[in-house]
């Protein structure tokens, strides 16, 4: 105990924030271009083009029967073999952030679908375009639906974040296992480690709270009415 | 069958010639001719399913028309253009929605924006108006509808009529030429219909050109300069209010007046 107190974590704690950053990075990082995607695919698969909305599905479809971890190595390995060489890092970001962004289109999907349509009518007959329906009316609404299921995704992002270790980016679990191959402690090691993520994604959890306190407007907050898919 | 409105001086605002719109296979609307002049009250009745709401969409062209023509303040919107059927560009439909608004019977009222906001949207916002004079204007109209202390309401704080009344003056903060209405009032509890009929009332009597399909016979006898009985596709009897109402020629509508009465 005291070992681990007064020497184990003073003297190893540093990298290991270290790698804790790392992996505050990449979640930030990925949640931010997965939304973007989740956005975009989700707003593709109701288009009215057929071609795009097939290709957009099957990518969708694909990257949720896929491991993550599958995912990730295949990212890492195969890039270089068609000419392109990514770091690790750029690489574990497009593997999270295409991973999130496809369940994120999911998220966006079914919120766009549940807000009341007959709003779509109302922007038409006073003149408003398709695109200003949507930038105006209806994408306020679904993404203030969409908060809270977002916020979860990335609590859980910030945990995935691990597997990108397998792919030596020095983040948190990875740098763990640097300091174990030096020290073999795995079990106060390891312990840290858990440690770091629980205050992480506990903080992240605060953090989604609140901003989702702020974020639910007036008009969900006041009296009765609840929007289909918002959460009672 | 002929028009019994050409006995009214005036601009026509609004000429239907032939119009056709299909659904699939499904024939809506099979002709329909009408002509709507400026400043005059017009009301479209008829039984469930004869096709009024789908004749008022397609006005506005929220539904594409499948056929005949459509002009608009001298403007041709759809018709034959070298043997095919067309209608104009999306960009010129829209600037006609702006001055040709639709209230609807379920409000369709922009939930995330409070009373205000949703009437000034269209000013502000489509057609570009100054923002300060299109405040004063639709505050201005907020207070005659009776809603200028619910400004800064969400529509889900508001009554059915209250909601009503808002998109009546959604509709209204366009300085449109002309207003739809589809069934203004039959989402409504019955204690709140005789608030917005009153607010079309008074557009009417300030000299609004409106169209509007109703179940409130009472009503569209007071207001109506014509009614059009439409039925199974068709404006079966067209003539003022007093004709139609006690003298219905056709068996279809003296069945419809009939139904209604009883
Ligand atoms: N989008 C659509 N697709 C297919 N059929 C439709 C569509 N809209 C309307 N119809 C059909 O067209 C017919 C006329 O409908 P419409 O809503 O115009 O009638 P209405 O006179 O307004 O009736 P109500 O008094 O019940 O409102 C109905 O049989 C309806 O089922
Ligand atoms: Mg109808």
């Amino acid at each position: 105990m005291y070992e681990f107190f007064v020497i184990l974590i003073p003297r190893h704690m540093p990298f290991l924030i270290e790698g804790a950053l790392v992996t505050v990075q990449l979640a930030v990082l990925s949640i931010a271009v997965g939304i973007v995607i989740g956005l975009v695919v989700a707003l593709g698969r109701l288009s009215s083009f057929r071609p795009f909305r097939w290709a957009l599905t099957t990518y969708v479809e694909i990257w949720r029967d896929v491991p993550l971890i599958v995912q990730l190595l295949v990212i890492y390995f195969t890039l270089p073999e068609i000419g392109i060489s990514l770091p690790a890092f750029a690489a574990g970001v497009l593997g999270l952030s295409l991973n999130v962004g496809a369940y994120l289109s999911e998220v966006f999907r079914a919120a766009i679908l549940s807000v009341d349509s007959g709003q779509k009518d109302g922007g038409l007959s006073i003149g408003m375009s398709r695109v200003m329906i949507y930038r105006r009316i209806i994408l306020p609404q679904a993404l203030r639906i969409a908060v809270p299921t977002i916020g979860g995704y990335f609590i859980g992002l910030l945990k995935d974040t691990s597997l990108v270790s397998y792919i030596s980016v020095s983040e948190l679990l990875r740098n763990g296992v640097i300091i174990i191959s030096n020290t073999f402690q795995s079990m106060q090691i390891y312990l840290m480690v858990a440690l770091i993520y629980f205050v992480l994604s506990f903080v992240a959890s605060i953090l989604v709270a609140r901003l989702e306190r702020r974020l639910t407007p007036a008009y969900l907050r006041a009296g009765h009415i609840t929007p289909a898919g918002a959460h009672p | 069958m002929a028009h019994v409105d050409n006995v009214m001086p005036g601009k026509t605002l609004l000429q239907v010639r032939d119009l056709k719109k299909r659904f699939g296979h499904f024939e809506v609307l099979k002709t329909i001719d009408l002509a709507i002049e400026e400043g005059k009250v017009t009301f479209l009745i008829g039984p469930s399913g004869g096709g009024k709401s789908t004749l008022l969409r397609c006005l506005n062209f929220l539904e594409k028309p499948s056929g005949g023509e459509i002009t608009f303040d001298g403007e041709r919107l759809c018709g034959e253009e070298a043997g095919r059927f067309a209608c104009a560009p999306e960009s010129v439909l829209r600037r006609v929605r702006t001055r040709m608004p639709m209230v609807f019977q379920h409000f369709n009222l922009f939930n995330h924006r409070t009373v205000l906001e949703n009437v000034v949207e269209g000013p502000i916002f489509v057609q570009r108006r100054n923002r300060d004079e299109a405040i004063t204007h639709a505050q201005d109209i907020l207070r005659r509808v009776g809603l200028y202390d619910w400004s800064d309401r969400f529509p889900g704080q508001l009554s059915g009529g209250q909601k009503q009344r808002v998109a009546i003056a959604r509709a209204v903060a366009m300085k449109p030429d002309l207003i739809l209405f589809d069934e203004p009032t039959s989402a409504l509890d019955p204690e709140l219909v005789s608030g917005v009929l009153d607010t079309i009332k008074a557009l009417a009597e300030e000299g609004s050109t409106m169209v509007v399909v109703t179940h409130e016979m009472a009503f569209a006898r007071r207001l109506a300069d014509t009614v059009h009985f439409v039925c199974d596709g068709v404006i079966a009897e067209s003539g003022p209010p007093a004709q139609l109402f006690d003298n219905p020629r056709s068996e279809r509508l003296k069945n419809f007046i009939g139904s209604i009465l009883r």
